[in-house]
This record gives C-alpha cells, structure tokens and sequence, in this order.
C-alpha cells in the first residue's frame, strides 16, 4: 500500500513544483485553521505573481501577511481584508489586485471547483458591485447570478491530524474552509499536528477523504490568536 | 429619549422565539445575545462554521482553534454543532437560519440595505454579509436612526453600493420599530419618550403611520 503513503519529510518536498504566477487556494478563517509552515515555506521559496484564493490575508508579519513582504502576491481572492496595513498600502499602490468575494460564494466557488462544477447560480450579490457584469437568470421568479468556480494549481491545507493515506481530520472552528481547499487543488498538501497509522481514524470520521489529498507534512503551530476576548467574571 | 445600544438589543431579542437559530453580526446585533429572555432558548450560528455559540472563554478555557466570526476567542454550548464554511453557508443561503441581525450605514422603502462598502474609503470587503441578507428567512436591521451629522439614514433609495435588495422586512433603531413594505417605511412603535414628530423628521424615506403605533416595551 506504500502507493497510498502520502507523508512527506520536509517543506522543500511538500511545495515541490510551486512556480511563479500559479493559483494557490488557502484554508483558514483570519488566523485560524492556517497552514504557518507551508505558508513559511513559500515565503522561503520566493515564489511570485502569486494568486492567492483565502478568506483572508493573515496580518502584518503573520500568515499569508508575510508574503506580502517580499510582493510575492499579485492578487488575493477574498471575503474580507482588514487588519493588514502593509496589504492596504500595497492596494492603494496599485501593487495588489484583490477580488472581494462574498464569503459563503467564496467557499461554495472552492467546493463546486473540486466538484468538477464550472459555475452555479446564487442570490448573493445580486442588485450589488459583486453582481456586476455577471449573467442573471431568474429562477421561480427570483434573481440570482452565475458565478464561476475555483481551482488552484496548489491548494495548502491545515489539518489537525491526518492518517499516512492522507485522511484528514480538523479541530473546532479551525474546520472552516479547509475541507473546500483541500478538494480543489490540482496538488493538495496538508500541514498536520499529528499523523498516525492508517486506521486510526474512525474511518466515518473522516473530514477529507485521502484521495483529494498529495501530500501530508507534521508541522510545528504557533497558533496565534487573533483577539482573545474573555468571559467578564 | 433615543434608545441607547444596550436597549436597542433589548427590544431585538423580543423579537426571537424559542427554538430559533439567528446570527447575530458585529457591533448591536452582537449584544442581543445578552438579552434572550430566559424562558426560552436559541442557538446562535456563527458563520466560520459553528452553529451553539456559548460565552467568551475564561483564560484556563482559551483555545486557539475556538473562534467566532469576527475572530474573536470563543465558546460553544451543549450541543453544538461545527462544521465547514461551505455547510455553514448552505445553512445561510439554503434559508435554514430563522433570524439575522445586522447593522446598516443605509437602508430603503424597497428593503435594500447598504452596509460594506463607503465609496473613496477603504474597503476592506463584505464578509458573510451579502450571503447572509440574500439567505435568512428574517433579516432585522438595527442602526441609528441618522447618522452623526442628524442625516437620516432611512431613505427613498440607498445612495451607497448595495450589500442585497428587496431583502429587508424589519428595522429596530434608536427611535422607532418599522415594517418595510410596498415602497415605504410602516411605523410600528415607537421609543418611550420619543415623538412621532421627530420620527418623521428623522426619516428621508416615505413613512406611513398607521393609527396603532405603540410605545416600545424594553
């Protein structure tokens, strides 16, 4: 079964095949459900001409922020891009294009695109800048608008734990978009707390089945929080 | 008197019944949660993927991969339920989530709200906000009735770039209760201590005031 073993032994091996002006789609909600290492990993690699498909951009000097540094983004697709200001100077400089996506069209773009589904009608954006230029058809008397799905030439995963075969499994809220990624990336890598032997997963557990998955690599997580607000006592 | 932002979440979580699923967004709706009467019970979805979103943590219950929709360190109650953002929005856009609550810089006779996007200021993106006004079953607004200058921000039409249309059926401000229907605003109550008067004044858009228009019970 060694066709299956998906682990990979280092960041070089697990974004081997990244070039220049490629099509990366990111799991993660803000700083949540990120893959650190791998997005470390491009910046290492000093990739370029970069789109970027994720919710959001990290922050200044942490998560995808940090590609931002070197200019290594051309474009973000994204649902909401605040608190960032290197990526506000870059967008009023005209360096960054980004596509303002609403989230829920965001997510279900990556789920139709690992689908095979090329695009799907939806009432989000309809009447709105988003509906712009985009075909409308009415269906039982309502609006609604097409919107193409996404693929990536790589898709970059944060996983909580993953079995050798590359069944995945995620923590919490840290879920979030990463099962889309995960399916719509011509080269899936997921970036994992722990990996076990297969069958240590309950098999109906399972979040992402193995087969959308190329390759697994046990990360080390900072997992910076974002805003930690607390329970008044 | 206008309502402050504490009141107006008090009389929004009037208006859930037990058994409801809402989402509250940032900022007014957010504090509504403070307010559920407790004889009855709802469960607030949060759309990064968790639907039975409880308190703020506690520091010995901080968890770097429990957060809610505006990032923030948060809890869930017995009998949550997480999932991913596709599934949390089918949720949305499917119309399974019975209420949301949002606030607005705009909104007109015809129920369209705007509410992302100042034209010549940063943008910095819609969120889950459009999917969430072209998705709930019942969408109530909660805003200022004017804006800091005492401009209304009830209007004929929106002047701002449009977050959904024909989409809002409820407004609670600091003033006033309202219907939106058949091209204009239909008063419903009114803030204690508040004039019908002023309520006009403050309102640019077409108001109808119907003979019942009762005071607001917090």
């Amino acid at each position: 079964m060694s066709g299956f073993n998906k682990v990979v032994d280092n960041y070089w091996e697990a974004m081997d095949g990244l070039q220049d002006n490629m099509t990366v789609i990111a799991g993660g909600f803000g700083l949540c459900g990120i893959p650190e290492g791998l997005i470390t990993q491009i910046k290492e690699m000093g990739t370029s001409g970069l789109t970027v498909v994720s919710n959001n951009c990290g922050v200044d000097g942490f998560g995808l922020g940090i590609l931002l540094e070197d200019r290594q983004i051309k474009k973000m697709v994204s649902s909401y891009v605040g608190e960032n200001a290197l990526f506000e100077q870059q967008l009023l400089n005209g360096e960054l294009e980004v596509e303002l996506t609403p989230q829920g069209t965001l997510a279900e773009k990556m789920r139709a695109g690992g689908a095979g589904i090329p695009a799907f009608f939806t009432a989000t954006g309809y009447g709105t800048p988003v509906g712009e230029g985009k075909e409308v058809r009415e269906f039982d008397g309502r609006p609604y608008i097409m919107e193409e799905s996404i693929t990536g030439d790589f898709a970059i995963v944060k996983a909580w734990k993953a079995d050798k075969y590359g069944n995945c499994i995620y923590r919490h809220t840290a879920q979030n978009f990463n099962p889309m990624a995960a399916t719509a990336g011509k080269i899936t890598v997921v970036e994992v707390e722990e990996i076990v032997e297969p069958g240590e997963l309950e098999a109906s557990q399972i979040h992402t089945p193995g087969i959308y998955v190329d390759r697994v690599i046990k990360g080390q997580f900072e997992k910076r929080i974002e805003r930690q607000v607390l329970a008044k006592n | 008197m206008a309502l402050t932002r504490d009141q107006i979440a008090m009389r929004v979580a009037k208006e859930f019944k037990d058994g409801d699923y809402v989402n509250l967004g940032i900022g007014i709706p957010t504090l509504a949660a403070n307010f559920v009467p407790e004889d009855i019970s709802v469960m607030l979805q949060s759309e990064n993927g968790l639907l039975g979103m409880g308190r703020y943590p506690y520091e010995d219950e901080i968890d770097a991969d429990m957060i809610n929709a505006g990032k923030e360190t948060v809890t869930a109650i017995t009998g949550a339920s997480i999932f991913n953002s596709a599934d949390s929005f089918a949720m949305i856009r499917g119309g399974h989530v019975d209420f949301t609550v949002l606030g607005a810089f705009e909104v007109d006779v015809e129920g369209n709200i705007a509410s992302w996007m100042i034209p010549g200021k940063l943008i910095k993106g819609m969120g889950g906000a459009m999917d969430l006004v072209a998705g709930a079953k019942n969408i109530i607004v909660t805003m200022t009735h004017a804006d800091k200058h005492g401009n209304s921000k009830l209007l004929q039409k929106c002047t701002l770039p449009l977050t959904g249309v024909n989409c809002i059926t409820r407004i609670i401000t600091d003033l006033a209760v309202m219907e939106v229907k058949d091209g204009a605003f239909y008063l419903t109550e009114h803030a204690p201590g508040v004039s019908i008067e002023e309520i006009k004044e403050k309102t640019a858009g077409k108001l109808i005031v119907p003979d019942n228009v009762t005071e607001m019970v917090l």
